[in-house]
């Protein structure tokens, strides 16, 4: 008998223990229906769902709605993707397959930049984006993306040059008997195997600047560009009588696309953790 | 030009083909070309600033005015006389001794207990992995304002079971304790790093020393850990580096009061550099920041010797 409680012990312990985990989420769907008045109560339930929280949430910030600051987020979402998958696959396979001089040194150096804490660059990047007249404009963020940097850039160069080790020389070999060039071996051969890589490092891209604070909030100064995460800080700063239930419900809109990100691609994040532990 | 060298090719021999070829990974313009996007990343956006910043330590930088070269003053300044950096450093250290280790070990526990439950195993990990996705975020900052407020849920559940509630986001004995929290609350993604980890261990290790008899214990401190060690060591590191520079949470829910409870390294980099222009000084404290890092890097380093454990070659810097 005893030999059969065990699982059944663990589940229950695990079974309550994902319920705590998860339990602060749960209360917080409940409470962006809630008003101020109910917010402390530890039930998930509302007792009258106040779905105005939602209408006036998304119209809290005079002038604007939430619609213009969803749309300059994906738009700037779209755009730094873009640059990372380009920069990010070349740098990977000239790492990842081809010699030249000096490679064994940049390849060190690739890896402390791995290492590099990004606040130590924040002053001298600001100074030099300020002179550059790119402040409250995206290129802060585009850029560096398209040079194999930015938030993440790094890890997800090494993410791939990890898979790109992993596909058999032999494919390219014969391409370029058969007279293919280096791009066209990198574009026609190579990329194509790349393809579950490339969906890891575009979710990651994708929410590392999602939840990116510091950097908007440097370089984002006129609302008109406001992203998502600069537009809820608002809200919470702006208001005196602080609507908390305006407040969770526009929050819990912002977690919207990362959650069913991670509903629909799972087995793409377990995968990019595991190989290269980059945090989640 | 490529194409038709490779042409040639065609009639010569195989072993011939397959020498000229494996030569052919030479590839010097184009190794450069590809690498070219990060290569002048590097150089532009992390060399030259490290070097820049290097430069405006010892000036008086504040972006509007004319720089003027201070020597050595700013750095004296903020070892002699700045009480805020002196409260900075050690709440950054209190944050980054307790999160850090909190959140491996709630990680590794979890995971071997889930590396035991076979059914379920993908729910769980769901439910546990899902608060790292959101918890950088600055909308689960502002959830956990409200939950750990005086008149948040935290008050009313623990109220429930008899303890008294309190401000703990505005005592300055709990609010960075509540920051930590935060923190663990998000041990999922090393999780799921240590799950991958515990897989890779061969069954015939627990199976060959449960025939020697060795008990639990013992199979955890002598297989387990020493297979995983290269993984706890990488997110270790990993873990420290990202502590140090810990931001949003101490901005959004403290501001790094109350009392300077929560003031981390970052928040008062920021105020520096951002609320006061002064470039000058904040790159100064920008580079002590760096060199804490790398001489807390250099211990954990120092120290892997004596427990991370590499089963053949030392590739243990990816986390393999």
């Amino acid at each position: 008998m005893t030999f059969k409680w065990k699982p059944l012990v663990r589940h229950f312990f695990m079974i309550l223990f994902s319920l705590v985990m998860i339990y602060p989420v749960l209360w917080w769907i409940g409470a962006s229906l809630k008003t101020n008045g109910e917010l402390a109560s530890p039930n998930i339930f509302p007792s009258v769902p106040q779905w105005s929280n939602f209408v006036k949430g998304w119209n809290a910030v005079p002038g604007h709605t939430f619609t213009d600051f969803y749309l300059n987020t994906f738009a700037l979402e779209a755009a730094v993707i873009a640059a990372t998958l380009v920069s990010s696959t070349l740098v990977a396979f000239g790492f990842g397959r081809l010699n030249f001089p000096l490679k064994n040194l940049w390849f060190s150096l690739f890896m402390l930049t791995l290492m590099m804490p990004g606040q130590v660059l924040i002053i001298p990047q600001y100074a030099l984006f300020h002179q550059l007249g790119w402040v409250n404009t995206y290129l802060p963020f585009i850029v560096p993306h398209m040079l194999a940097g930015g938030a993440g850039g790094t890890f997800f160069v090494f993410l791939l040059i990890q898979f790109v080790r992993g596909i058999p020389k032999e494919l390219d070999e014969s391409a370029k008997i058969d007279g293919c060039s280096w791009f066209g071996i990198y574009f026609r051969i190579v990329m194509p195997l790349m393809v579950p890589a490339i969906v890891t490092v575009t979710i990651f891209c994708f929410l590392w600047n999602w939840d990116d604070f510091l950097g908007h909030l440097l370089y984002l100064n006129s609302v008109d560009k406001y992203t998502v995460s600069l537009a809820l800080r608002m809200i919470n700063d702006s208001q005196s009588a602080q609507e908390w239930g305006q407040l969770l419900a526009m929050s819990l809109v912002s977690i919207i696309p990362a959650t069913l990100i991670f509903m629909f691609l799972q087995k793409y994040f377990v995968e990019g953790i595991a190989t290269t532990g980059i945090k989640g | 030009m490529k194409s038709s060298a490779a042409m040639s090719l065609k009639d010569a021999p195989v072993s011939t083909k397959r020498r000229l070829f494996l030569k052919r990974w030479n590839a010097p313009v184009a190794g450069y070309l590809f690498i070219s996007p990060w290569l002048l990343g590097f150089l532009g956006l992390t060399a030259y600033p490290l070097i820049l910043s290097l430069y405006y330590s010892f000036t008086d930088y504040t972006l509007l005015e004319p720089i003027h070269w201070v020597g050595t003053k700013n750095y004296e300044l903020i070892f002699t006389a700045d009480s805020k950096f002196v409260t900075s450093v050690k709440v950054t250290f209190l944050y980054v001794l307790a999160s850090v280790p909190l959140k491996l070990i709630a990680a590794l526990l979890v995971a071997m207990v889930l590396n035991r439950a076979v059914r379920g195993i993908g729910l769980y990990r769901t439910a546990i992995y899902f608060p790292s996705l959101i918890g950088g975020s600055i909308a689960v900052s502002l959830l956990w304002r409200n939950i750990f407020g005086v008149d948040g849920i935290f008050n009313k559940i623990i109220g429930a079971f008899g303890f008294e509630g309190k401000g703990w986001i505005t005592s300055p004995d709990t609010a960075l304790s509540t920051l930590v929290l935060l923190t663990v609350w998000q041990f999922g993604s090393s999780m799921v790093i240590f799950l991958a980890g515990l897989k890779q261990i061969p069954a015939e290790l627990y199976e060959a020393s449960a025939v020697d008899g060795a008990g639990r214990f013992r199979q955890f401190f002598n297989i387990t850990l020493p297979m995983l060690s290269p993984v706890l060591y990488f997110n270790l590191v990993m873990g420290v580096i990202n502590a140090f520079q810990m931001f949003t949470s101490a901005f959004v829910i403290t501001n790094g009061g109350p009392m300077n409870s929560t003031f981390v390294y970052a928040l008062y980099l920021y105020e520096r550099a951002f609320s006061r222009y002064q470039l000058g000084y904040s790159s100064a404290l920008a580079w002590i920041m760096l060199v804490m890092i790398v001489i807390a890097t250099l211990i954990i380093a120092g120290t892997s010797k004596y427990w991370v454990f590499y089963e053949t070659e030392p590739e243990g810097r990816n986390g393999k």
